[in-house]
């Protein structure tokens, strides 16, 4: 049995991206970034004092990321507040992104970054890393590089590239199987990897190819949207 | 053993070492501590089990309740998986709500468990769409001596694998007290074990003891199992602030179905 993508695309073919900067004129940089119909914004505050004075650190500012759906980005209604997936979600969010961070010329400070997703359709910490990287990028923090994320999964046995809902929940064949992965650009240096479903190890190298491939268009997009609001 | 940091000395000293290929306790970089398990250490469990990997020790229980189906799955019986780092295997462990270790650990076992398809939960339907059973597991760590997600996944399959259904009483609810004697349905052969790859400088390690653990400065935990005769990654979790190469991922993903079979051997030795 052969199996279609639902919304007709080709197997390696991302959702229409689109992606904009600035947002939240409060903060000090923001971004919104979508994967077709998952809509991700992200707003930079800071460096500034970090509080409670004890988590502070005098050798170096840190990142902390807060990630969490709407109630109403999702059919049926999130509960308002932290559950443990998006917990899990800031957590990873923020290893994704402090590999690109230099935060040693600002001690005892904090770097707050705020997602939240207005529209899910799956792939929504992939665009929230995507949208959290161009805001930490307006807010001219120091970093090296970008930060861009995609999720490959599977339709049976083929590798699909940026899975919608329906195909993260697909049942057919060899089940379902989401890998997110984020990467900094242009490098072959990995700083999101988690996995739920099915894949040999030796696939794995596949989907890294994929990954990177798909990467490089994100940050095309990524640069261009940052370029356009530097230009005005 | 104390609450105390690891010193910028030890974690230079250890960089150093596993650069050597060389450890504090003499082991190979990807080499276990000595693994035991023992099982049915609760009866009043529906299973449970005890995993001892060197120091390291956890407990699981299972335990099994009659519950509604969730509305997207009315035809499966429901899988929980819960943890508690408990304060009493661990000066670093506090009362208190749950920080980010203790919601991982058990949402990384939950995971592999769940996606490797080990248990089947569509025979666990009582009533379709009305009563299926809910499998919840529990996981307390006794003795944290590092490496605690990968023996608590071990522990979950243990106690999986010599859990009974209990007797459901006329009345409908669950009689405790008598086993069905039904082994809880179980898919033939699969059984997820959980690979935990710390890394320090461009060192990676395996099975770190709590010294090297808090030295080490990223890890990324494999769910692997054996599927359809195939090696079948279920899950993964990359945890930390450093980067893994392209090269580092296709290295651990050549080891990976080695230890698997290696450790899933021995495994299969303890639980007959």
């Amino acid at each position: 049995m052969v199996y279609k993508r639902t919304s007709g695309r080709a197997l390696t073919e991302i959702r229409k991206m689109t992606a904009k900067v600035g947002v939240v004129p409060n903060a000090d940089g923001s971004a919104m970034f979508a994967f077709g119909d998952t809509v991700a914004i992200a707003a930079v505050y800071g460096p500034r004092l970090l509080h409670p004075q004890h988590k502070q650190n005098p050798s170096t500012g840190i990142l902390r990321v807060n990630y969490d759906l709407l109630s109403f980005s999702v059919y049926d209604r999130k509960k308002p507040g932290p559950s443990r997936r998006s917990q899990e979600i800031s957590k990873v969010t923020e290893w994704a992104l402090s590999p690109v961070l230099n935060l040693k010329e600002f001690p005892n400070t904090v770097v707050d970054v705020q997602i939240y997703i207005i529209q899910a359709d799956a792939g929504t910490r992939t665009a929230g890393i995507n949208a959290a990287s161009m805001a930490l990028a307006h807010a001219g923090i120091p970093m090296k590089n970008l930060v861009t994320s995609i999720s490959v999964g599977k339709l049976d046995k083929d590798l699909i590239v940026d899975l919608d809902k329906s195909e993260e929940d697909f049942e057919g064949g060899e089940g379902p199987t989401d890998f997110p992965i984020a990467k900094i650009a242009n490098t072959d240096e990995y700083t999101l990897m988690q996995l739920d479903g099915k894949i040999q190890p030796e696939v794995v190298k596949k989907v890294l190819k994929l990954a990177d491939k798909a990467c490089e268009e994100i940050y095309e997009v990524q640069k261009k949207a940052l370029k356009e609001v530097v230009s005005q | 053993m104390s609450a105390m940091q690891v010193s910028n000395l030890t974690i230079e000293t250890l960089k150093k070492m596993f650069s050597e290929g060389k450890r504090f306790d003499g082991r190979g970089l990807l080499e276990h501590r000595h693994l035991d398990v023992s099982l049915d250490i609760s009866n009043k469990a529906e299973g449970s089990a005890r995993v001892k990997i060197g120091k390291t020790e956890v407990i699981v229980g299972v335990k099994l309740t009659l519950d509604e189906p969730y509305p997207d799955s009315p035809d499966k019986g429901n899988i929980m998986v819960s943890g508690d780092l408990l304060p009493l295997a661990s000066p670093r462990f506090e009362m208190g709500p749950p920080d980010f270790p203790a919601i991982e650990l058990p949402r990384l076992v939950d995971r592999a468990v769940r996606e490797s398809g080990m248990i089947e939960l569509e025979k666990l339907v009582v009533k379709p769409g009305e009563k299926v059973w809910t499998v919840i597991i529990d996981i307390y760590p006794i003795n944290d001596d590092g490496n605690l997600i990968d023996a608590a996944t071990i522990g979950a399959i243990a106690a999986l694998k010599h859990t009974e259904l209990p007797e459901i009483g006329k009345d409908g609810k669950i009689d405790y007290e008598n086993s069905s004697g039904k082994k809880l349905p179980l898919a033939k052969g699969i059984a997820p074990i959980s690979f935990s790859f710390f890394k320090l400088g461009n060192s990676i390690i395996l099975d770190p003891t709590r010294e090297e653990e808090e030295a080490c400065e990223t890890r990324i935990t494999f769910g692997i199992s054996d599927w359809n005769g195939q090696h079948m990654i279920n899950s993964c979790q990359k945890n930390g602030s450093e980067i893994f190469t392209k090269a580092e991922i296709e290295h651990i993903m050549d080891i990976l179905p080695k230890k698997f079979d290696d450790i899933n051997e021995k495994l299969k030795k303890s639980l007959k």
